[in-house]
């Protein structure tokens, strides 16, 4: 009896020592990210102060009287040295201030609030085809390297990271809304059901498909569902090729294993051993794969929502910037770069907890 | 010929020009049995050929505008890919275009891998809080998304050309840091380096003389890859309106004058955009290329 007890109580030991690990590896993780979102804000600052635009005139306009201009000057802190603007900078978007709209006179980050909700819904639809049609085909590549449905995949990847993502999108709505009339158009819903909406639909997540459901006004939501298709179909193909490449050499190398072999050997099905005997081991580094791209979404989604008259956050930021509207652009670039270090943490996260080796 | 062959062969090299030719040679061997990158390369130098002889090949001029020519269809005699709401002649648009597109991205290549390079070897050499405190600002720009922080950047410093390059440069050299960083660790431990400091050789020259080299391939192979990417981020800022300004023909900027009658004139948004498409995806078969026959640790895959 002894012995297996004290065998019990050093794996419990070795498990509580790994668990602490892990929590120490997190903590490290956490704060480097920490730094990283300083640094990012350091660079937004330096940005926001070597800017042609004098934020004095820009909320007063040009026929301020010379005291107002003084006054202002001092309330906004300009006259304190730079650390401590920075500091001021810093206190106030932790606390969510994120300066104030020169265009609408609103908080930055409440306009923002309205506005990510569209590029969240319309990006995670576009990882989800992503990932629902890469990572099969790049299965599809790598179980048969070299023939023709490998080339052909290599050859829709690569085309795939060739493309304008603006020109793509302007050539889908000119054949699947122009000429064949499959899809909706730009913007979230048709023009007239982008009247009713305000009355019938209460915004509670400000993501049209979920927010229509809730209301229960299928029409509307078919109507939205139509027009979401063509763009996130548009940001799934990035994705795709990006994931179905990096598919492709994982589970390349994976079924060079001696497991696989043994695998097979034992007369395991072809399609057992690929999809659940590689698949587990491919899925590892594939969640790094999978949040990089979706990071990198939100980000082809400044030139995708432009097309498409998205109301979503690269809009936001790209009009802004034709106005000049400084602490809107620089607001919208804060909160990007703090969704992807996120999602990049989350990633890192997940990857250890996935594979213990990691740990 | 085949004496040359035979030069260029030869297992025992009796000079280190012999060997290094000789190298190529055979690199470029491989290179010539990949049909795709053939076809990089083809797609590659067709571009350069165009840029150069842009002012011979085009039949009218870039700029010039022909009002009673406006939106003319695509095959109509003299003008093969049609013309745009100015009148102006598409295909010698995109003739002129391929200089801005080629000068944007030497303009990129010659600066970004070039600082990314440094920092990166000073970085990996000297090793300890040098290398934390560069290494942790390459991270805080590697935090934005690229195209955002060029927005941002483009935004202080106005729209243009050059200030479109220097905004891509800002936020293309951290992978190169990366790279050169961890070629760098690699070698910092070798004899040779070693050899050569007890020799009394300073950190400079050290850096310069002996580590540079040793990153060069792999900062090659990525410079190579990231072409096309330097070409689709600067036709997105000429799409939006905050790169190269009118009337100059930038193939992104003629994307979004075509976007105005898409419906009604397909060819005026589509001839650039398929420029755009075939330069870069050159740009990629290339690369795809040459990494194959340069990085020998890739080359099985």
């Amino acid at each position: 009896m002894a012995p297996v007890n004290s065998a019990q109580s050093s794996d419990a030991a070795a498990q509580s020592s790994a668990a602490l690990r892990f929590a120490s590896q997190s903590a490290n993780t956490l704060f480097s990210l920490f730094i990283t979102f300083i640094g990012l804000l350091a660079v937004t600052f330096l940005i926001s102060r070597v800017i042609p635009i004098d934020p004095v005139t820009a909320i007063l306009g040009e026929r301020a009287t010379g005291e107002q201009i003084a006054a202002l000057t001092q309330k906004l802190g300009l006259n304190d040295p730079l650390w401590k603007q920075f500091g001021i900078y810093v206190w106030d978007v932790f606390h969510g201030d994120l300066g104030q709209s020169v265009r609408t006179r609103d908080p930055v980050l409440t306009e923002i609030g309205r506005y990510f909700p569209a590029t969240l819904e319309l990006s995670t639809l576009g990882i989800l085809i992503g990932v629902i049609v890469g990572i099969p085909a790049g299965v599809l590549g790598a179980t048969k390297p070299g023939s023709w449905r490998d080339l052909f995949v290599r050859l829709v990847g690569l085309m795939g990271y060739s493309m304008p993502v603006f020109w793509l999108g302007l050539m889908g709505l000119l054949l699947f809304y122009g000429e064949l009339g499959w899809v909706g158009g730009p913007g979230r819903l048709d023009s007239m059901y982008e009247m009713m909406i305000d009355v019938t639909v209460p915004p509670v997540t400000h993501m049209i498909l979920i927010d229509t459901a809730l209301a229960g006004e299928w029409d509307m939501f078919w109507n939205a569902l139509s027009h979401i298709i063509l763009p996130a179909s548009l940001l799934g193909y990035l994705s795709m090729a990006y994931i179905s490449r990096m598919t492709r050499s994982f589970m390349m190398n994976e079924l060079g294993q001696e497991y696989i072999t043994t695998a097979r050997v034992k007369g395991m099905p072809e399609r057992r051993v690929v999809w659940v005997h590689a698949m587990r081991n491919v899925a590892v580094p594939l969640i790094t794969v999978v949040a990089l791209s979706y990071a990198y979404l939100l980000e082809g989604a400044v030139l995708t929502e432009t097309i498409f008259a998205w109301p979503g956050l690269g809009r936001y930021i790209t009009d802004a910037l034709l106005v000049a509207d400084m602490p809107a652009v620089l607001g919208g670039t804060i909160v990007v770069g703090a969704v992807y270090i996120g999602i990049n943490m989350l990633s890192d996260f997940l990857y250890r907890l996935a594979d213990p080796r990691a740990r | 010929m085949t004496t040359l062959n035979a030069w260029l062969l030869d297992p025992n090299p009796k000079s280190r020009l012999q060997s290094r030719v000789g190298q190529t040679w055979l690199s470029w061997l491989r290179f010539r049995r990949n049909p795709l990158a053939m076809i990089g390369l083809g797609i590659s130098v067709a571009l350069i050929f165009m840029s150069i002889f842009a002012p011979l090949l085009a039949p009218y001029d870039p700029i010039v505008q022909s009002l009673p020519d406006r939106l003319l269809p695509p095959l109509t005699p003299g003008h093969w890919m049609g013309t745009d709401d100015f009148g102006r002649d598409i295909y010698s648009r995109l003739l002129y275009g391929s200089r801005i597109t080629l000068y944007i991205v030497m303009l990129v290549i010659l600066t970004a891998p070039v600082v990314g390079l440094i920092i990166g070897t000073v970085a990996g050499y000297f090793g300890g809080w040098v290398d934390a405190v560069l290494m942790r600002i390459t991270d805080v720009f590697l935090a934005f998304p690229k195209l955002i922080l060029a927005l941002a950047l483009v935004a202080v410093l106005g729209p243009g050309m050059v200030n479109a390059v220097l905004a891509i440069a800002i936020t293309s050299w951290p992978p190169y840091a990366r790279v050169a960083r961890a070629e760098t660790l690699t070698v910092r431990n070798s004899d040779y380096i070693a050899a050569t400091r007890l020799q009394g050789a300073s950190a400079l020259r050290l850096i310069w003389g002996h580590v540079m080299p040793m990153c060069l391939p792999s900062v090659i192979i990525r410079v190579t890859l990231d072409m096309a990417g330097v070409i689709l981020t600067a036709a997105g800022l000429g799409f939006l309106g905050l790169g190269v300004q009118p009337p100059l023909p930038e193939w992104g900027l003629m994307i979004s004058a075509g976007r105005k009658f898409l419906f009604e004139q397909w060819w005026v948004a589509t001839m650039p955009g398929l420029a755009i498409f075939i330069v870069s995806l050159g740009f990629n078969l290339l690369g795809d290329g040459l990494r194959d026959v340069l990085d020998p640790r890739s080359a099985g895959k």
